[in-house]
């Protein structure tokens, strides 16, 4: 049995050690907000936050977060108003949507790291998060406008 | 004088140039003819006709959105008002059908109806009167045996008073248009005199080329100077014309066969009926003399254009920028690391910074290959936070490239040997955990 926290949540899973962690998330735990993209940790649409870290699911074997705290999108905030998230909103980001959650929880974790980030930090820290439907521009943007929130400053939305 | 005599002198002078008026203007009504009385063509001169026909791509105006070929109502809007097209087809009532060669060529080449009417420029007989008699024929001979006849009336022409006057068409040709056939150049080629012949007369270039007065009618001393046309523009076909490469025979000839130039655009908007209803129906020998003669307009070289500086610069400036992929180990670190390991102005808690890290200044990379395979556990490294295993994810190759890449363009280190033989290994070994 592997133990960890997820959402504020004690779980206690009977996999195999070597499972992926996005499998154990999606379909022991069923909080499926998680993506499936790319299975090799080069697209981003797995990503959760371990220990506060933005972490690629798909190729972190789930007996490596034994005992620490994972949160998924669907913990990030309770009502999905974190800044990020609003920001996702305000700026109609997704387009397919697929790898939204992947990008909010790369962008929320970034943002703790970096709060006044430059569009270079943005590219620098956000191309492994791929999207597909190219809403790059939208992305960059959201990113800002939630950084600023972060701030406090107010934003022209 | 007396003011009496004045005033009658004006007024005599005014009849007479008013009579001089009429009779300049009065054209008589021509019979109507039955399709019996029409007289019959050879196979040869029908195609001749389609062929012209579709060079003055005349159905693009003689019908209308989803109507039938040729039944007319096409509505061209003008700076005085809408016109719409006549039927032209061979329908008695509503048509053309009613007309002989003669009253077809009094149209083509005076802007006269049938019935004596005069025809609104709309119609660009300013154009057609120089097409000979024999190409006119044609066109009848083709309306006549190959277009099906349509009952449709055509519409009342939205113009306003005085502009709906016909007779006033008369002064407009007057003040305008210079009658009568196409006179060769006697000091240019054959082929250039065919030229001008196509483009003055049938496919009457001019008619969107050349910029109109304000009383609707070509610019003499601008010809092919450029216009706005249905909210479009078009072009200059001088040396004005902005392209970077300038418009030669052979390109010409080119866009009008195929609707796009290698060195220019394509046949788009109202240009693009005209070559693709239209002149490319024209024998190839036709379209290299159109070529000809507007390419003297613009008066280029009919050079290859690959070594002109500007096709060079935009080709060179259109390259992309190739750095990206000159290193795959920069790529990949993008992708697959930079999310964490990438840092802005100052290092910040937990976001290592690679290229100072003890495993990548190392004589040997061992340590980095560990862990880029088998990341780290939450138990290990910073505790309660992991970094995942690319294991399963990337191949030796890959693995080496980014082992490499923060070796020797990071870290400024001199380059690891067989990088790939050595990560294989270490990857041979199992799991470190």
């Amino acid at each position: 049995m592997i133990e960890f926290t997820i959402n504020g949540r004690a779980v206690s899973v009977d996999v195999e050690p070597d499972t992926p962690l996005l499998w154990v998330i999606r379909d022991e735990i069923a909080l499926t907000g998680t993506k499936y993209g790319c299975g090799i940790g080069l697209c981003g649409a797995c990503t959760v936050h371990v220990g506060g870290r933005a972490t690629r699911s798909c190729i972190t074997p789930v007996s490596d977060v034994a005992g620490v705290e994972i949160t998924t999108i669907e913990g990030l905030d309770p009502k999905g108003e974190h800044p990020v998230q609003q920001a996702w909103r305000h700026l109609r980001v997704p387009q397919c949507g697929y790898c939204q959650s992947g990008q909010i929880m790369q962008a929320a974790a970034f943002l703790k790291d970096i709060p006044n980030p430059t569009d270079d930090d943005i590219d620098a820290v956000m191309t492994g998060n791929l999207c597909r439907c190219m809403t790059y521009n939208r992305i960059r943007a959201a990113v800002r406008e939630a950084a600023a929130t972060l701030r406090g400053e107010a934003t022209n939305g | 004088m007396t003011l009496k005599s004045v005033l009658a002198a004006i007024i005599v002078v005014g009849a007479v140039v008013l009579a001089g008026f009429g009779y300049y203007a009065y054209y008589p009504s021509l019979p109507n003819v039955s399709a019996a009385e029409r007289p019959t063509f050879d196979a040869a001169t029908v195609e001749k006709g389609r062929i012209l026909a579709a060079a003055g791509y005349c159905a693009t105006c003689h019908t209308a959105q989803g109507g039938q070929p040729y039944a007319g109502n096409y509505a061209i809007e003008t700076a005085f008002g809408t016109i719409y097209a006549s039927n032209i087809t061979p329908d008695p009532e509503t048509g053309i059908g009613g007309w002989s060669p003669a009253a077809f060529r009094r149209a083509m080449q005076q802007g006269v109806n049938r019935e004596g009417a005069h025809l609104f420029p709309a119609f660009p007989f300013d154009h057609f009167t120089k097409m000979s008699d024999e190409d006119v024929d044609a066109i009848y001979a083709y309306l006549m045996a190959k277009v099906a006849p349509v009952s449709e009336r055509t519409k009342e022409n939205a113009l306003p008073f005085p502009l709906n006057q016909r007779i006033l068409q008369a002064g407009w040709k007057l003040l305008f248009v210079n009658f009568g056939r196409y006179q060769p150049d006697p000091s240019k080629s054959d082929e250039w005199n065919r030229g001008a012949y196509l483009v003055e007369g049938v496919t009457h270039c001019g008619a969107c080329h050349t910029p109109r007065n304000v009383l609707g009618a070509e610019e003499k001393g601008q010809p092919f100077a450029g216009a706005a046309i249905d909210r479009w523009i078009a072009p200059a076909l001088t040396a004005a014309n902005p392209s970077a490469v300038p418009w030669t025979a052979s390109e010409f000839a080119r866009y009008l066969e195929t609707g796009a130039g290698i060195y220019h655009g394509i046949a788009a908007g109202p240009m693009g009926p005209v070559v693709h209803a239209g002149l490319r129906e024209l024998p190839a020998s036709d379209l290299a003399a159109i070529g000809l003669y507007l390419g003297d307009k613009v008066g280029a070289p009919d050079t290859g254009p690959a070594e002109n500086p500007a096709v060079v610069a935009s080709l060179k400036a259109g390259r992309p920028d190739p750095t990206y992929r000159k290193d795959l180990g920069e790529r990949l670190y993008a992708t697959a690391c930079a999310a964490c390991h990438y840092n802005a102005s100052q290092i910040v808690e937990g976001r290592p910074e690679l290229a100072i890290n003890s495993s990548t200044r190392l004589a040997d990379p061992t340590n980095l290959i560990h862990v880029i395979l088998d990341g780290v556990d939450a138990k290990d490294g910073t505790g309660g936070v992991v970094m995942p295993a690319f294991r399963h994810a990337l191949s030796d190759t890959d693995i080496a490239a980014i082992a490499a890449y923060l070796r020797e363009k990071r870290a400024n280190l001199a380059p690891w040997p067989d990088l790939p033989a050595q990560v294989a290994r270490i990857r041979a070994e199992g799991a470190g955990h």
